[in-house]
């Protein structure tokens, strides 16, 4: 795992075959997560500014969260059930009136996330086990921390040691971002028809303002 | 007719676990386009569904949700067919609701200029913004002039409210 720029993570032969086009795309950053700086909360409050009504009721025929939409749909998840990334971060900034500050993560996210209409996600680099990539569960395989065995045939983000997180769903425990975590990796899941260089932009983005505090 | 029969019967050395690995092989591929050409219909309709969706702000109550078919996993040529299913459904159910609000609103707005033409023959009738699906919280209502007064010699007006009440004002209300 290169600790530099963005890496190709892997697609299991039987989901890219079904799913032509779908990537995931991975970069680790050497810090955590923690309080945010006052600059981030301040670039995260123009960004709510920026962010109109209008803008909201467009996004979803946007080309890059409509592809979003598509590949849910295709997965067998409803959007308007379990919103995208994207959405759920815009349906959050309807509500209330801003997008909140939590943590130097969740709003490093929350920039890429909005600025790019690309979902990304973050775990501990430390706790993942080479590269990671997208495959199908096997029979009797299950998330950590969740009861009961994941139905087999579940996509799910996994790396040498076994599903990391659920395809744009749950993490597994010990998996995630805590406050114990010196470095972390930043994934994306790329649909087809989302421009690769709007995963970089993405995933840049997030490291920019993991990195900046 | 013969060349052909012969094109398509196995040549005489072939294995007969090869001819039928072959035909194995042509259905597979064939199930596959057929998933694919599924997965190419939930795209288009999805994205007819979003430019709906946004065609119909700021009218609210109208259903959207499709539902999912238990995921995330590789979908098969049947689950595939439902979410297609569903999804030409609710676009027809929304494009048919749309219709019918578009019709109302039209009818209401026609009222509304014949109300503001001649107030007295609309007596207490209010119309919103939302009656003519247009955003905000304005409305028309139609009512005597100087109150009782109005109501005596017939003098009838349009009064136009000014919009929606400041965050601050609501808050008030609530509490």
């Amino acid at each position: 795992m290169s600790r530099g720029g963005l890496e190709a993570g892997w697609v299991a032969p039987d989901v890219a075959a079904e799913l032509p086009g779908l990537a995931l795309r991975y970069a680790v950053v050497d810090r955590g997560s923690g309080r945010s700086s006052r600059a981030l909360r301040q670039r995260l409050r123009e960004l709510s500014d920026r962010f109109s009504g209008a803008q909201a009721i467009n996004l979803r025929h946007q080309d890059i969260p409509h592809a979003y939409r598509v590949l849910y749909r295709h997965i067998g998840l409803d959007p308007d059930e379990q919103p995208t990334p994207v959405e759920a971060a815009v349906l959050e900034r309807l509500e209330h009136g801003g997008f909140r500050s939590r943590s130097v993560l969740d709003d490093a996210l929350t920039i890429a996330t909005v600025e790019t209409g690309v979902a990304i996600r973050a775990f501990d680099a430390d706790r993942v086990a080479g590269a990671p990539g997208i495959r199908a569960s096997a029979p009797g395989e299950a998330l950590a921390g969740r009861p009961g065995e994941l139905p087999a045939g579940t996509l799910v983000i996994a790396d040498d040691a076994g599903p990391v997180a659920l395809l744009f769903g749950a993490v597994a425990a010990g998996r995630d971002v805590d406050r114990a975590t010196s470095r972390t990796l930043l994934c994306a899941v790329r649909p087809r028809t989302v421009p690769e260089l709007a995963v970089a932009e993405a995933i840049w983005l997030a490291r920019e303002a993991l990195e900046a505090g | 007719m013969p060349e052909v029969l012969e094109q398509i019967r196995p040549a005489p050395g072939a294995a007969p676990g090869h001819a039928r690995a072959d035909r194995v092989r042509a259905g597979e591929a064939s199930r596959r386009a057929a998933r694919d050409d599924l997965r190419a219909q939930i795209a288009d309709l999805e994205r007819r569904l979003a430019e709906l969706f946004a065609a119909a702000f700021p009218r609210g109550g109208i259903d959207w949700r499709v539902g999912a078919a238990g995921g995330p996993r590789i979908l098969g040529t049947g689950d595939l067919e439902r979410v297609r299913d569903a999804l030409a459904y609710r676009l027809r159910a929304a494009e048919v609701e749309l219709g019918h609000r578009v019709e109302v609103e039209r009818a209401n707005r026609e009222l509304l200029a014949e109300m503001v033409a001649a107030p007295e023959r609309h007596r207490w009738i209010r119309i919103s913004n939302s009656d003519i699906g247009e955003p905000g919280c304005r409305h028309w209502h139609s009512r005597p002039r100087w109150g009782i007064l109005g109501m005596l010699l017939d003098w009838w007006r349009v009064k136009l409210s000014s919009g929606c009440p400041l965050p601050g004002c609501v808050e008030l209300a609530e509490a």
